[in-house]
């Protein structure tokens, strides 16, 4: 055991204290909060699209399109088609789309209408202003039967959902935009790191055997003990970059982002505190949503209680309706699993070929299924059903676990069933570190050999 | 010189390795005398390197035995194994100190006492100002050295170098060449593995010879050389050499200028060196009279060209 701590100590330092790790560490939460406050800044200063509307019909419909969140409706310039074109195309501010109402668009000929855009006009736009016309006509068609206004409006039914997760003590409030958010970004991130650090693992193998070193490190040290060493010390690099960005994005978006954001908006701030913290909230939600855009606008609204102005930024705040406790130590726990199995694999590619371009081919059927069960979990868990059948076989597969379970995890997940897929992956890394270690024994001491999965599969049962 | 009536440091018994359907060693049994060099030989594939490993504890054998110091080999041997392979690698991007305290540690070796004796070490071998560089700053023969240094730096027992004077070039292995020598003088023994016949002769008190997974020969080196002898005498001198006898033959014969000439004379059983010479007094006058002892390089040629054709390998023990 002694020696297996050196070798760990030797792979942890020599890669904790390379530039490109620092740099690394340094840039990426640097990164991500740049990209925060960017999208917050864009996303806060976003307005209704402006769509003009040429109405040539004799029902005054602009008077009846209902400005909404998404769009905002002008009059074009008046007189011919052509004319309103050459306005919309030089309309400043800029104006999103063009919607000709034809004239002999009646409340019994409602066909005919257009929408131009700039290029393609974006299908949720086509969609916003169709539900908006289909309203206006909708109601003037009511209004002909006789409808009174005020009646029109009565039977307008506004409900709003507020999801609840009855798991957490006193059934906080949650809400999708966020889970969802966090389930995506939990998941790339055990994809990312279980990739770049496997792949870490499998040069670190291949460079020890191109070195030849490995036949005085093997004289000294089991070849098990030289892989495990090289995973485990990677495995607590991975584990400093991690607490590093978790700790250095904590900082930048609690400490610095608010500064930023502050500052773009001076007035609001000034004249009222609680539409300051109305302001921010949005602007805030687009933090947790940086790989999932359509998820948040209406977060904060469906928030009940409003945060507090001085504590109300990060994603942090929005965590606290989550098990974050659980979602963390899972995360941890098959991050780790999955890294363990897929990087003995990798290892065992690594001691298998010569050069790093013959791992190619080998690599192929290993990274296979963690590509697999990052695309598949995202339609089945997210788009999906969390908790449906394919999710649950998903993950408890230990190839397609790590990432299928921690995308599970913000959804709430049953006792039974991360036990059960915990101790399927912990079997499963024995199992692939078992495979990996045969392998590797054999492979590291092959030179010059064309390998094959036959011969790799021969390599297995070869005796110590 | 060998104290060959010491018990063995190492022996090897009936050892045996199969690679698929490749047999790598066929039953080889040896043994190294404690504090001597010994010469391991063979050509390309004999099975030298996987003898090597099963010794250094790389692999295990199929069947047989391998003892250190009258114990079987287990892996608390490995801190008084030493092993410079002949493919030889360090870590390109290690720091020459700490891969010498790296490796010394994994050779059982405390912190404390590896870095004392890497500063002897590099003291010794001239590599003082190189000790905060990178191992892939070095030249090949500076970086051969560090991996010399690694190699006895636990103070081994035991020391197998493999081809140890590759890469190096006349001083330095002249430099390591004393350090071998000198090392077995403090109490190692030496396995040496190589194919420079020269350097055999030099340093090796005894050698076993490889061929084709079998041992073919060993022993101390005088026994094997005197073993080899073939009864000839080489003879130098001025005159004509008219030999025409029943108990000697001439088997070559070089005429030189100004009358003088060189030949080797084979002696029939029953005749003396003396009575060669008594008869070549009285016919030429002579000026170099020596028994032609054979080198190891013709033993070496002798015994592999031997078994080279046929499957007809005999088991020669000395």
């Amino acid at each position: 055991m002694n020696k297996i701590w050196l070798i760990i100590q030797r792979e942890y330092i020599t890669r904790v204290r390379k530039k490109s790790f620092l740099v690394i560490s340094l840039l990426a939460p640097l990164l991500i909060a740049l990209t925060t406050v960017g999208i917050a800044k864009f996303s806060s200063s976003s307005e209704a699209d402006v769509v003009a509307v040429h109405d040539q019909s004799s029902l005054n419909l602009l008077a009846r399109l209902q400005d909404t969140d998404e769009l905002h409706f002008v009059p074009a310039a008046p007189g011919s088609l052509a004319a309103a074109q050459a306005a919309f195309e030089k309309a400043k501010p800029r104006q999103e789309a063009l919607l000709d109402i034809p004239a002999d668009f009646t409340l019994d000929n409602t066909q005919g209408i257009q929408v131009m855009g700039k290029g393609n006009v974006a299908l949720k736009r086509q969609l916003n202003i169709r539900k908006a016309v289909t309203k206006a006509v909708s109601e003037l068609k009511m209004a002909r039967s006789g409808i009174r206004q005020e009646t029109i409006d009565d039977l307008q039914a506004k409900v709003e959902l507020a999801a609840i997760n009855l798991d957490e003590v006193g059934g906080k409030r949650n809400d999708a935009g966020t889970t969802t958010a966090i389930a995506y970004a939990l998941s790339i991130l055990v994809y990312m790191f279980i990739f770049i650090y496997g792949v870490q693992v499998m040069r670190g193998v291949s460079e020890e055997k191109s070195n030849r070193i490995m036949e005085v490190m093997i004289s000294s040290v089991k070849p098990f003990q030289l892989m495990m060493g090289k995973i485990l010390g990677i495995a607590g690099v991975v584990l400093t970059q991690f607490a590093l960005w978790l700790v250095l994005s904590w900082g930048i978006t609690t400490v610095v982002a608010p500064l930023l954001l502050k500052a773009d908006k001076p007035t609001a701030t000034a004249a009222a505190p609680v539409a300051s913290s109305a302001t921010a909230t949005p602007a805030t939600g687009t933090t947790a949503v940086v790989t999932s855009p359509a998820a948040t606008p209406s977060s904060s609204e469906t928030l009940g209680e409003a945060p507090r102005p001085g504590q109300s930024l990060g994603i942090w705040s929005v965590l606290g309706g989550l098990p974050i406790g659980s979602i963390l130590g899972g995360f941890m726990f098959f991050f780790l699993g999955g890294y363990l199995l897929y990087s003995s694999l990798f290892a065992a590619i690594g001691s298998a070929v010569d050069d790093q371009t013959d791992a190619q081919q080998f690599m192929f059927p290993v990274t296979i299924p963690l590509i697999l069960s990052y695309v598949v979990s995202i339609s089945v868990i997210i788009n999906g059903d969390p908790n449906g059948p394919l999710a649950f076989w998903l993950s408890m597969i230990p190839l397609t676990s790590p990432i299928a379970m921690v995308m599970r995890l913000p959804f709430g997940v049953p006792a039974w069933q991360l036990a059960l897929s915990g101790t399927l992956l912990v079997l499963g890394f024995i199992g692939t570190t078992w495979v990996a270690a045969r392998i590797y024994r054999v492979g590291i001491l092959m030179y010059g050999k064309k390998v094959t999965y036959k011969e790799l599969s021969k390599w297995m049962f070869y005796k110590g | 010189m060998p104290h060959s009536t010491t018990a063995p440091i190492l022996e090897v018994r009936n050892v045996r390795k199969q690679y698929a359907a490749h047999t790598a060693l066929d039953g080889v049994s040896l043994a190294v005398p404690e504090q001597s060099i010994f010469g391991l030989l063979g050509p390309n594939g004999a099975g030298k390197t996987s003898l090597i490993r099963i010794i250094t504890q790389i692999t295990g054998a199929d069947s047989g035995e391998v003892f250190f110091r009258g114990e079987k080999l287990n892996p608390s041997h490995i801190g008084a194994i030493g092993y410079l392979p002949e493919e030889r690698g360090l870590y390109k991007k290690m720091k020459v100190g700490e891969q010498l305290l790296y490796l010394a540690q994994l050779r059982d070796l405390s912190r404390a006492d590896a870095l004392q004796r890497i500063k002897k070490w590099l003291d010794r071998l001239e590599l003082k100002p190189w000790a905060e560089k990178n191992v892939e700053d070095l030249s090949k023969g500076m970086q051969q050295k560090v991996q010399f240094i690694a190699t006895v730096l636990h103070e081994p027992k035991l020391i197998i170098l493999d081809e140890p004077f590759s890469g190096f070039d006349p001083i330095n292995a002249n430099l390591i060449k004393d350090e071998i020598l000198a090392l077995r003088d403090q109490g190692a023994t030496i396995i040496f593995s190589t194919h420079r016949m020269e350097s055999v002769e030099e340093l090796c008190d005894s050698i076993a010879l490889i061929n084709k997974s079998r041992k073919v020969l060993d022993g101390p080196v005088t026994t094997i050389k005197n073993q080899f002898k073939t009864n000839t005498y080489e003879v130098e001198g001025q005159g004509r050499l008219l030999l025409m006898h029943p108990d000697f033959e001439v088997i070559e014969q070089k005429e030189r200028e100004n009358g003088h000439f060189y030949a080797r004379v084979q002696l029939h059983a029953g005749t003396t060196p003396n009575d060669l010479l008594r008869f070549l007094i009285g016919q030429v006058q002579v000026h170099a009279f020596r028994e032609r002892i054979p080198s190891i390089n013709e033993i070496f040629i002798r015994r592999v060209g031997e078994t080279m054709p046929g499957s007809l390998v005999e088991n020669v023990t000395a």
